[in-house]
This record gives structure tokens, C-alpha cells and sequence, in this order.
């Protein structure tokens, strides 16, 4: 049976700071602040476009090397096996996909500025209201070695969630963000600009640290590799969670109450 | 509708009106100071354009990064197919004796220049790398005379914003703006690794632009020409790239 849905108008609203309790009681805010289901969902898109284009400009050349240059008449580091849309690349096909790369470049690097300035606005408002510290920092009773060692456990058997995870992340999921966040998300963005020519003109020391071009551009897309497979383990849990209901939390804000068992 | 919401919807009013008074006096500032692309319209036109501004400020006096001579590469991937028109090929024939490179629109002394003309004029070799869009590389070393002491040999009037330049393959052609044309490294390039320009990599001249993308340098190049008005040539957008889906700027 459904239960009433509770409507908190005013408490929405009042201002939240150094309340560590807050995110394990219910009805006392939105599950998710504005300022993080708004870029929330701006990153998704950006992301998705982002990987939709980068796919298309990757199988115009699908090799990839290892250091400052390589091309078609050099060892690859490896190549993956599907049709290029270039005939400049040796695929192993007898035929070339359609040229997509105008409209994908183009879409790629706009993206990618959407998603640069919604992670900053993101990252600013983080620091700013204690967000990453409360939220995102695995909380003390957390930072224990059989507490981490319970969790880590939990996840392996496929359990689901307990009720009071839709209110506040446990350890694994802090930790996974917070790589997500401050580790591949920064070095996507750096490896990305290490393949501008003009930024490296600026700025030699990004591409010159990660090791050369070709290098840079393994690593992006290898960042990529892994920022998918975040993608998909996080729409597996919220699968497995319950998906409408942390999808809604994450569009409203609100946490249906847990439903009477069938 | 409660004080809390009403408040909110005011502040999210102002908010949005600020913010579109903001864009458009960032546009105007942006206007004034040459930061916006000639294809800086259109869905993407936001992105263009943040890119080519924000690249404009970081790169103002930065040089493409050039490598020790060991770097050079031993295999560099030539990507160039040689014009088929028999205007090329007969030029081809004689050597490119008869290779001829005009220079004109807004300077005070058009100019048209033999290869061994251009050998006249101040030589710069530089050891630098061709990055092409598709996400291959390589590093070669390139030889030939600045395009800016091609333009100071002709005399640039004040109020040029652009260069254009053609191939003598049909509507083919590309622009760059002052920054770029007057770049020390931004280069009539006649040789390359210890030898005259190959065909198959552009010669016998190719405009090389370092600090862009590889189809910024184009090949073959016959005709440059000064211009306060980029919006004259072709449909207007800079060069055949955007005709083409493809950013005018190429430095991403």
C-alpha cells in the first residue's frame, strides 16, 4: 500500500550547515539539494554526449600509442577491432563507416565546456555549504576497518540497500564518488586539454607530464573505460535499490517512504 | 502561492535577466577585443567560441612546443594526394620553377613570389608536430620563410584582421586571424626534414599553422590574401572547414 507522500514545503527551504545528523533523518529536507540534482543531470547529459561523440571521433581512428606520435605506418600500443570511418586507418574491414566526426567534434568540446563550468559551479557550491565534507567523506563510524570490511561484504552478497541508505551514501559509494569526482573527472579534463594544440602551446607542462600527444589520448580514453563502467555500476545499484525512487529523489528531491513489503 | 515560492520565482527572474544581460555584454567585450570566431553562430557557436576566446587569452604570446632533433619521426605518415589537375602537374613537371605565390587584398605592395623568392627572405627551421584531427601524429622538421616576413615584404595595411590562403586544389582554403598570421611560427613551408617539400606531404608549399590542428595547414598553397572582412569569402564562415561541419578554429 502507497503512503501518504509528505510534503515538507517550508523545511525545504531553511539553510543546513553542521548538522551531520541530517542526512539520516527523514522528512527533514530533500534527499538531494537543488544546486545537486540540477548539475546532476546536467553532467548526465553532458556525459552522454560526451561519449556518444568521443566514439564517433575515436573509430575515425581506433588505434592507439604510447608516447609523443603514432599513425597508421607505426606499432600500435593496440587497436580495437571495429570499422574506422576514415580509409586513412587499416581496420581489418573491407569497408568505411560514415564520416560523423564535423558535428561530433563540434558537440564534443561543447559538452565539454557544460561540464567543465557545471563541475565548477558544483565543486564551489561543495566546498561551500560542507557538502563533500558531510556527505562525501565517509562519516566517522564509517573510517573503521570492520565497518568499511562489513560494507565491502554487503556489496559482494548483492544485498539490497537498507531503508536508511536512501538518505545517506554508505562508505563504498562515498569512496566510488569521490574518486568519480576529484580523480577521473580531473584527468579527463586533463588529458582532454593535452590533445589541444593550442592549449600545449599555453601550457606544455600537462601534455609533457602525462607522458606525450599519443599518450594523453590513451589515457583519455582509458578515463573513458572507466567513467563508463562507474556509469554502469551505478545504474545497477540504483537498479537494484529501487529505481524509481532514487530516481525521483534525485529529480524531486523527495524520498517516497519504504513501502510495506509484498 | 506562498512567500517562500513568490520570492524564489522573483530571485530566479532577476537571476535569468542578469544572466542574459551578462552573455550579451561578455558578446559585445568579446567583439571588441577579436575573441569571437567567424563561425561562432549556430548550436555550437557557444562552444566555438568559448574555446577560440579562452584560447586567445592563454595562448597570446605562447609558442607551439618544438622537439630535440632525435624526436623527429622515422615513418611520418603522408596523408596528401597529389592534385590531379594538369595545371599542378605540369608545374610538377618543371620542377615547380614556374610554382608561383601571390600575395595580396589589404597590403600596400601585392606581391607575387617565386619558391626561390621566397628562399630570399628571412629562413626559419623549426622541429614541430602535425596533429591531425583523426588522432594521429608525427614530428618532422619544417623549413621555410615566416608568413610574417612574407606580409612585412608586402606591407600589411593597419585595419587586416585575417589571412586567407588557397590551394590550387578548388575550393579548398583556410584563414587565420592576425594572432595566428603574424606567429613567428606560422610558416610558407618549401622543405622538410633536409629536402624540398614532398608532394605527398603538401609542396612544394604548404602554410604550416603549429599551434592548430593539421587541417589548418593546408597544402598546396598558391594565393594569400589580407582581408578586414572574413565574411566576403565563401559562405562567409572563415574557411571551406565549417562549410564542411569542421570548427574554423583548430586549436581546440
Amino acid at each position: 500500500m502507497r503512503a501518504p507522500p509528505s510534503r515538507c514545503r517550508k523545511p525545504c527551504y531553511t539553510r543546513r550547515v553542521h548538522s551531520p545528523s541530517i542526512t539520516s533523518v527523514q522528512g527533514s529536507g530533500p534527499r538531494h539539494p537543488a544546486v545537486l540534482r540540477v548539475t546532476h543531470w546536467i553532467t548526465t547529459v553532458c556525459f552522454l554526449a560526451l561519449l556518444v561523440t568521443g566514439i564517433e571521433i575515436l573509430i575515425s581512428h581506433p588505434c592507439f600509442y604510447w608516447g609523443e606520435t603514432g599513425s597508421s605506418v607505426t606499432t600500435p600500443l593496440f587497436r580495437i577491432p571495429v570499422p574506422a570511418s576514415r580509409p586513412t586507418v587499416p581496420s581489418g574491414y573491407s569497408y568505411v563507416l560514415p564520416d560523423q566526426n564535423g558535428w561530433s567534434r563540434a558537440l564534443h568540446f561543447e559538452a565539454a565546456w557544460a561540464a567543465v563550468l557545471t563541475g565548477l559551479a558544483y565543486c564551489i557550491w561543495g566546498i561551500w555549504t560542507g557538502h563533500f565534507r558531510r556527505t562525501l567523506l565517509p562519516s566517522a563510524d564509517q573510517r573503521t576497518w570492520p565497518a568499511f570490511r562489513g560494507q565491502i561484504l554487503h556489496h559482494l552478497r548483492f544485498r539490497r540497500p537498507n531503508d536508511g541508505e536512501a538518505h545517506s551514501y554508505n562508505s563504498i559509494q562515498r569512496l566510488s564518488y569521490l574518486v568519480v569526482i576529484f580523480v577521473l573527472f580531473p584527468m579527463m579534463i586533463l588529458t582532454g586539454l593535452a590533445l589541444s594544440p593550442g592549449f600545449n602551446s599555453a601550457v606544455p607542462e600537462v601534455v609533457n607530464w602525462l607522458g606525450g600527444r599519443q599518450s594523453a589520448r590513451t589515457l583519455h580514453f582509458f578515463l573513458t573505460v572507466a567513467l563508463f563502467a562507474f556509469l554502469l555500476v551505478h545504474v545497477g545499484m540504483i537498479f537494484l535499490a529501487g529505481f524509481w525512487s532514487r530516481v525521483r529523489a534525485m529529480i524531486t528531491g523527495k524520498v517516497q517512504p519504504p513501502k510495506e513489503q509484498s | 502561492m506562498s512567500q517562500v515560492s513568490r520570492r524564489k520565482f522573483v530571485q530566479a527572474g532577476l537571476g535569468v535577466a542578469a544572466g542574459a544581460a551578462g552573455v550579451a555584454v561578455a558578446a559585445r567585450i568579446a567583439g571588441q577585443y577579436g575573441l569571437l570566431p567567424p563561425d561562432g553562430s549556430g548550436i555550437y557557436g557557444p562552444g566555438e567560441t568559448l574555446t577560440y576566446a579562452a584560447q586567445r587569452i592563454i595562448t597570446a604570446h605562447s609558442l607551439a612546443r618544438e622537439f630535440p632533433r632525435s624526436t623527429i619521426s622515422k615513418t611520418p605518415f603522408a596523408n596528401a594526394i597529389a592534385p590531379s589537375s594538369d595545371a599542378f602537374k605540369g608545374l610538377q613537371t618543371g620542377g615547380f620553377n614556374d610554382w608561383r605565390l601571390t600575395v595580396d587584398g589589404m597590403v600596400a605592395h601585392p606581391t607575387t613570389f617565386s619558391i626561390a623568392d621566397l628562399k630570399q627572405l628571412p629562413v626559419r627551421s623549426q622541429i614541430t608536430e602535425v596533429v591531425c584531427e583523426e588522432g594521429w601524429s608525427y614530428v618532422a622538421e619544417w623549413t621555410g620563410t615566416p608568413l610574417v616576413e612574407a606580409l612585412n615584404a608586402c606591407g600589411v595595411l593597419p585595419h587586416a584582421r585575417y589571412v586567407v590562403y588557397f590551394s590550387i586544389e578548388p575550393d579548398w582554403w583556410e584563414s587565420v586571424d592576425m594572432s595566428d598570421a603574424l606567429h613567428p611560427q606560422t610558416l610558407v613551408t618549401y622543405a622538410m626534414n633536409d629536402g624540398d617539400l614532398p608532394v605527398r606531404f603538401g609542396g612544394p608549399l604548404r602554410l604550416r599553422v603549429p599551434r592548430q590542428l593539421g587541417y589548418k595547414s593546408i597544402k598546396f598553397i598558391q594565393h594569400i590574401t589580407v582581408t578586414d572582412d572574413i565574411r566576403k569569402f565563401g559562405k562567409g564562415l572563415g574557411s571551406s572547414a565549417p562549410e564542411a561541419g569542421y570548427a574554423w578554429y583548430a586549436g581546440i
